[in-house]
């Protein structure tokens, strides 16, 4: 459980699962139905040139979202 | 197999659905589609009581039976998260009184990323309406060496009928007209059941909530579960009584089965997953795509913003090159066409209405046509080919620090060639709230009606006969940095207190770059363009009349016009409020100039021009010279640095446009925001003014 680590954290193009993303709230219930689950695989792309908002590739799509959101959801090594 | 039941049914003679509603995600290629099929007969309007476009048009099968078509707005799910996708939820489940339930539905999806793009096509396809899975950029899908195996598809759909196709390229539009004018396309299904104990809790809430008339008495379960996981931030289709039943049952279900949308998600995605896994085959090693490249240029931390900065400098001299010689034109032409009027008819009240009433004031608005078209060109441009969502990531972080996202950038960044297209554009911002605050504050940009004023006051301010270039353009930077430090000050009062609603968390697909489909950008400029002229036309017109009204009645006995100026409403009205802008430093003819350009900026300088009995023309050292002559009563002269000063920055905030009234009136539905917003523009340019005055005073300024 010490490689679980927070998607904000994670570094770029390092292949990851989710872990854990938190229930209930708009923003991540969107995040779930653009397929971010626990157990899909995620990679952070890149960081915007200011450094937030951060884009990841997750089943096929490129999405972006703010370290606001990522600091919510957990990664663990694929 | 599609093809020969679509043979079959023509022998029938029953007809199929009449009527096709196209749903799809955003960027999977369906306004493409219904460009396709319906060529240019198309219907634009907005669907009642929410600021969503509505696209309607028509088409024709291969066996000649007229369909109309409905371009439902882009959606990632009938979960709504906002009113775009409220309306597409509320059709399709019959709730919209307006627009019946469709007969038939295109799914469009992007071949090249089924996993994403079946999640709401899956929600479609149990909606019990029969529907046609259209498997679009299927070129794309064919470049990247993959293939998909549409028989299994179709019967782990419940035997959807599929039409692969690439809408751009017009490939495989015949086919999915043949599958139209089937008479016998089956009710697809995803085979996704819900939960005993969920179906359980969206029985109790939907008896709880019968009373409200807020779902329908006689629907499955999927009415209270759309509804019951509303998360559109205006309750679009949901009144206020309806909405403190709905947030209970809504919040009762939620702690009888914490997580219940959750685990829908999750379901839906099992499911989609394997049958991707069963039916798609992709190369192993594919590298980056094009895309991908072309990412790693236009983001890139040095690279991405010499880029960003290249293409938007590009833009910037178009609009300012390429507008200036149609825009000489249309001044031209009404010139020309207002002299023909004035030597044509006879001497009279009629002949001044149309010639300085109706053909100056709508001349005014349409010199700036140009500007909009080209701006409207790039924006679609831009929107078409990807980039669009690309400089929303890059810009978001600085937009977010006065509350705003990324996608706000552009918008006010166009009205700083003319609001109006800025405006229209804050249509691709989803979340009401950001679009309203932008919207706000997007007039405050300075936009190219402010720079006739501004170089006016600046020869009249600096004292030498020729001035400096870097001293104009210094004032100029000065005013334009006045009007986004304003905009973005205000933007940050109004997303702190004074507009109700939570932030939006910024959360934004970024799609495959594709190359603009020529047609569909030509055709978004045009139809934003008219849109422009027909609503904002009539409010133009009418304002126009009524200024020239007030700038000529009553009528004088002189033949001069600074005199018949003074002589008329508008004058008695700059008399009269002379007082209350007098601590801006200006005289009643100054008020007059404010009067006659309510409704466009530029006005002033032509009004001045008659005022001070100037020969109106492209030099402006004529009016400049006579500007400075001019004296108050106790001789000290009127335009000092001071005044030209405050005037220029009333000019950076006041509201000084009718067509933005117009525009906005047209983009939030009613006169509540446009009279704000005129209302703090113009109470922010008093109070600016006066303390430019004032302060100038005591620096001991003349």
């Amino acid at each position: 459980m010490d490689d679980v680590k927070r998607l904000s954290d994670l570094e770029q193009g390092v292949a990851a699962l989710i872990d854990r993303i938190p229930s209930g709230d708009a923003a991540m219930t969107r995040l779930r139905e653009l397929g971010i689950l626990p157990g899909t695989a995620i990679t952070v792309v890149r960081r915007a040139p200011l450094g937030d908002p951060i884009e990841i590739a997750v089943r096929g799509s490129l999405i972006s979202l703010r370290e606001r959101e990522a600091i919510q959801i957990q990664v663990r090594p694929a | 197999m599609s093809e020969v039941s679509a043979y079959d049914s023509l022998s029938e003679g029953i007809p199929g659905p009449s009527n096709f509603a196209l749903v799809g995600n955003p960027n999977c290629g369906k306004t493409t589609l219904f460009n396709a099929l319906t060529g240019l007969k198309q219907k634009v309007g907005n669907y009642p009581g929410v600021t969503v476009e509505k696209k309607q048009g028509e088409c024709f099968l291969n066996n000649g039976q007229k369909i109309s078509l409905l371009d439902l707005p882009g959606a990632y799910s009938l979960h709504a998260r906002s009113p775009d996708e409220a309306v597409l939820r509320d059709v399709l489940l019959g709730r919209r009184r307006d627009t019946p339930r469709p007969e038939g539905i295109l799914i469009v999806v992007d071949a090249t990323n089924l996993e994403r793009h079946l999640y709401l096509a899956t929600q479609i396809m149990e909606l019990g309406i029969p529907c046609i899975l259209v498997l679009n950029m299927m070129d794309i899908v064919a470049e990247r060496q993959m293939s998909i195996d549409q028989a299994t598809l179709s019967s782990s759909l419940g035997g959807v009928p599929i039409i692969p196709m690439s809408a751009a390229k017009r490939e495989g539009l015949i086919e999915l007209k043949h599958a139209m004018a089937r008479t016998d396309i089956p009710l697809p299904s995803s085979g996704i059941k819900l939960d005993t104990s969920i179906a359980q809790g969206l029985e109790s809430a939907w008896h709880q909530l019968r009373e409200t008339g807020l779902l329908h008495p006689k629907q499955n379960l999927l009415e209270p579960l759309y509804i019951l996981s509303d998360r559109d931030p205006m309750h679009s289709g949901v009144d206020d009584r309806q909405w403190k039943s709905l947030e209970a049952a809504s919040k009762a279900l939620a702690e009888a089965h914490p997580g219940w949308e959750d685990r829908l998600v999750a379901k839906r995605y099992d499911t989609i997953h394997s049958v991707v896994e069963k039916v798609v085959r992709r190369q192993a090693d594919q590298g980056p795509t094009l895309s991908d490249r072309l990412d790693g240029f236009l983001l890139h931390p040095v690279w991405g913003w010499v880029a960003l900065v290249a293409i938007l400098s590009v833009l910037f001299t178009l609009i300012f090159k390429i507008a200036d010689g149609p825009m000489g034109w249309i001044e031209t032409f009404f010139d020309t066409l207002a002299t023909q009027v004035t030597q044509g008819m006879p001497a009279g009240d009629l002949r001044d209405l149309i010639s300085d009433g109706v053909i100056a004031g709508v001349g005014g608005v349409v010199v700036f046509l140009p500007q909009i078209l080209i701006l409207f060109f790039f924006i679609g441009l831009m929107e078409d080919t990807g980039y669009m969502a690309r400089v929303a990531f890059m810009m978001d972080r600085v937009m977010s620090r006065v509350g705003l996202n990324g996608k706000s950038f552009l918008p006010l960044l166009s009205s700083h060639a003319c609001a109006v297209p800025g405006i229209m554009a804050t249509r691709t911002i989803d979340h009401p709230k950001d679009r309203l605050i932008t919207i706000l504050v997007s007039p405050l940009a300075g936009c190219s009606a402010r720079l006739p004023v501004y170089l006016l006051m600046i020869a009249t301010l600096v004292p030498t006969e020729e001035i400096p270039l870097l001293t104009r353009v210094g004032f100029l930077l000065a005013m334009y940095a006045l009007g986004i430090g304003g905009a973005f000050l205000f933007a940050w009062i109004f997303h702190r207190g004074l507009i109700k609603g939570e932030g939006a968390p910024m959360i934004l697909e970024l799609p495959s770059y594709k190359a603009p489909a020529w047609s569909a950008v030509l055709w978004h400029m045009w139809e934003r363009t008219r849109l422009f002229l027909r609503r904002a036309g009539t409010v133009i017109l009418t304002i126009s009349i009524v200024l020239w009204a007030a700038l000529t009645y009553p009528r004088s006995e002189q033949e001069e016009p600074a005199m018949a100026i003074e002589h008329s409403l508008a004058g008695q009205l700059g008399k009269w409020m002379e007082p209350a802008i007098e601590p801006m430093g200006f005289d009643w003819k100054i008020g007059i100039g404010l009067i006659a350009s309510f409704a466009a900026r530029e006005v002033f300088v032509s009004t001045m021009s008659i005022i001070y009995s100037v020969e109106d023309s492209e030099d402006l050292k004529p009016l400049r010279d006579r500007l400075r002559s001019e004296k108050r009563r106790d001789g000290s002269p009127v335009y000092t640095p001071r005044v030209c000063l405050s005037l220029m920055v009333f000019y950076v905030f006041a509201m000084q446009c009718l067509s933005t009234v117009a525009v906005v009136r047209r983009e939030t539905n009613g006169w509540k925001w446009p009279l704000f917003q005129f209302a703090y523009m113009t109470l922010t340019a008093l109070l600016a003014s006066t303390l430019v005055y004032q302060i100038g005073g005591w620096l001991g300024q003349s």
